[in-house]
């Protein structure tokens, strides 16, 4: 059973600052005492939006200008850090579709798009205009056009880069791969049992 | 053309090419802890799907387990909780779970090498981003997500993209009181936290022909901090000693075959690297992390570095905020600096040889006033022999807090927390913001002796001139 096709995301934006944002930061390891993601998108940055005693920061993501959006913008190496699927999972229960970021983590690009939250490339650059056009005008509608490789922003576009493969699954809504890994049950009998040890 | 031991171990296991061109990966073994396996059991359920191959996977606790008190029911409800999710998870599914009242219990990385579960030629995932560790037995380890874990629970499969590697050279000897942990440091300094994006890291050269298998574990731990999601030693003499032996290694009868088995997946010397890297090891300092990332790290003899001219905006907005973040001047030595907490653990630095290296020179030192310390055995069977040689009485002799195993403060999601905006010197692996339980606490990571020398000095300190190294401290 495939997953809904994603050939584009679109909503409004918010940008947050830095590179190398890591999944600690993303979701702090002391709200996954959990055995379930169902509460995690209240917990998405934490650290970054509330002070010790709970108040909120002054942060893009407690600035009512940027309620509801759903693209986040960022910097470099996004997502670095632990594995944990916690990270994608609190950003999309929070609301959010995709991130844009100048690179990220392997190991968070593929949780998130196993997830359908779609993580797609754009420079220093590009990424520097997106900031200002939202800063600008909070309420910009933003597409990411995963098929051609473009986030359109108003009457502009800067390109976008995504990896083939994660491409094809978001389009063709195979992005949840235990279907087709379910499908392959013989020839992993076929793999185990050419496999030196037990 | 010869191949390397990721393309040996790679082709191994490739089970076929996904529609979106990633390949079925085969995991020979799948290790799972308390955190990152509740959600995918629960995805299991919610399918109506089987573990299928309950053989290949191993428990153990480690995160959420308290390391000052050891009866259940814990003080955290939640903690209680989940220690229960994963014995019923393993119960019902006939998943061999490493209990806390097994004596095998520990952090999954250590457990899986001790238990002779980890060997050469295999591959080995684990909900947990440092599954890196185990690729020092010549295994392709790596991190995965919680959806994989239900994956390789239901398939004992995952969908990857291959890796490129990058063979990283160590030539030449390190100086005394230059560690494995500094080894790592250093790379990640070299290569940066994204350096290794894409690749496999082969670790290689005269320092690792010389590294022990505990030696080999530090460093491979840490690749995923320097951005690459596997790194791996290749098998040896030193390997097979290790294995030889141990509860799941292959017995007396089965071991002759099984070590040429092994032998055969190392690289081939003529295969073809994507790339190489040649570090010479006496560059290599006793290195501490000064910032909120692995790669901000100097030599113990070397300043933080300023805000200067000729920096991009992107690195200058980097350095301010760590900083910031650290309350450190740009610029001053790293000498100095006034610590509040010791953490001696994690499955970067809680092995038995860590435990011992630092005690020989702990013995007869004491804590800094003011300064709280805790050793944090990284099993239960290390915690054992520990007590067996008398290590716990010198550390607690020292002034150290003697611990239960786990997870502790490395990451904070036991009662093991710094408070406030508390310094830490720490031999584990991240120095994240908020990564040891304060969104303010401070983390500089280091080997563990240098952590030892930091707590008996209350500042963080060159361990060689501390504890009297024969060698002069090398410029």
């Amino acid at each position: 059973m495939a997953s809904t096709p994603i050939n584009q995301v679109a909503g409004k934006g918010v940008y947050i600052p830095g590179d190398d944002i890591d999944t600690d930061r993303i979701i702090p390891a002391r709200f996954m005492k959990c055995i379930t993601f169902d509460g995690l998108g209240e917990y998405l940055f934490y650290d970054v939006r509330k002070t010790e005693d709970g108040q909120d920061k002054v942060h893009n993501l407690n600035d009512p200008r940027f309620a509801g959006a759903s693209i986040i913008v960022s910097g470099n190496n996004f997502g670095c850090g632990s594995s944990r699927e916690h990270a994608p999972q609190s950003i999309m229960r929070a609301g959010y579709n995709a991130v844009i970021a100048g690179s990220f983590a392997e190991i968070f690009f593929g949780n998130s798009t196993n997830l359908g939250v779609v993580c797609v490339t754009a420079s220093d650059a590009d990424r520097e205009i997106l900031k200002k056009e939202i800063e600008i005008n909070p309420e910009l509608d933003i597409t990411i056009n995963v098929e051609d490789h473009k986030i359109w922003f108003g009457d502009q576009f800067v390109p976008c880069g995504i990896k083939a493969g994660a491409r094809d699954s978001l389009m063709s809504g195979t992005y949840d791969p235990l279907d087709e890994l379910l499908r392959g049950a013989d020839e992993v009998a076929k793999t185990i049992s050419g496999l030196s040890y037990t | 053309m010869g191949k390397s031991l990721f393309e040996k171990v790679w082709d191994a296991h490739a089970v076929r090419e996904l529609a979106n061109g990633q390949t079925q990966l085969l995991i020979g073994t799948h290790l799972i802890h308390e955190v990152t396996s509740p959600q995918a059991f629960g995805m299991l359920r919610d399918k109506g799907l089987p573990v299928m191959f309950p053989h290949r996977t191993f428990a153990t606790v480690d995160h959420i387990v308290p390391t000052n008190e050891t009866v259940e029911p814990y003080s955290d409800p939640l903690a209680q909780g989940m220690i229960e999710e994963l014995r019923k998870n393993c119960a019902d599914n006939n998943v061999t779970f490493f209990d806390t009242n097994t004596g095998r219990q520990g952090i999954v990385h250590i457990v899986g090498p001790e238990q002779g579960i980890t060997q050469p030629g295999t591959t080995i995932a684990c909900g947990d981003s440092h599954t890196s560790t185990h690729g020092a037995f010549g295994a392709i380890a790596f991190g995965i997500g919680t959806s994989q874990v239900r994956d390789v629970l239901a398939t004992q499969t995952i969908a990857l993209n291959e890796l490129k590697v990058r063979r990283i050279n160590v030539s030449g000897k390190l100086f005394p009181g230059v560690y494995a942990k500094d080894v790592i440091l250093h790379i990640i300094r070299v290569l940066g936290t994204k350096g290794g994006t894409g690749y496999a890291y082969e670790y290689a050269g005269e320092v690792f022909d010389n590294f022990s298998m505990e030696e080999r574990m530090t460093v491979c731990n840490m690749s995923i901090e320097g951005g690459a999601r596997a790194g791996y030693v290749n098998p040896d003499e030193t390997t097979f000693e290790y294995l030889k032996g141990r509860p799941y290694a292959p017995k007396a009868s089965e071991w002759e075959a099984a070590v040429a088995r092994w032998a055969s997946f190392a690289s081939d010397a003529d295969c073809k690297y994507d790339d190489v890297v040649d570090i010479d090891a006496a560059d290599i300092q006793p290195t501490v992390t000064w910032g909120i990332t692995p790669s901000q790290g100097v030599g113990i003899g070397e300043n933080i570095p300023a805000i200067e001219d000729g920096l991009t905006q992107s690195d200058r907005d980097s350095l301010a905020e760590a900083l910031e973040h650290m309350s450190f001047d740009g610029g001053s030595p790293i000498k100095g600096k006034k610590i509040d907490v010791a953490f001696l653990g994690s499955c970067t630095n809680g092995r038995l040889s860590d435990l011992k290296e630092v005690a020989q020179y702990l013995k007869g030192r004491h804590v800094a006033e003011g300064v709280k310390a805790i050793v944090v055995p990284g099993s239960q069977i290390v915690a054992k022999i520990a007590e067996e040689l008398g290590l716990d009485q010198i550390y607690k002799d020292a002034g150290f807090e003697w611990r239960a195993a786990g997870c502790s403060m490395c990451l904070a999601m036991n009662p093991d927390k710094l408070i406030g905006n508390q310094l830490c010197a720490s031999s584990s692996n991240r120095n994240f913001k908020g990564r040891q339980g304060s969104p303010t606490g401070r983390t500089m990571l280091m080997s563990p002796l240098m952590v030892a020398a930091a707590a008996v000095t209350g500042e963080v300190s060159d361990a060689r001139e501390v504890f009297g190294f024969a060698e002069p401290a090398m410029a």
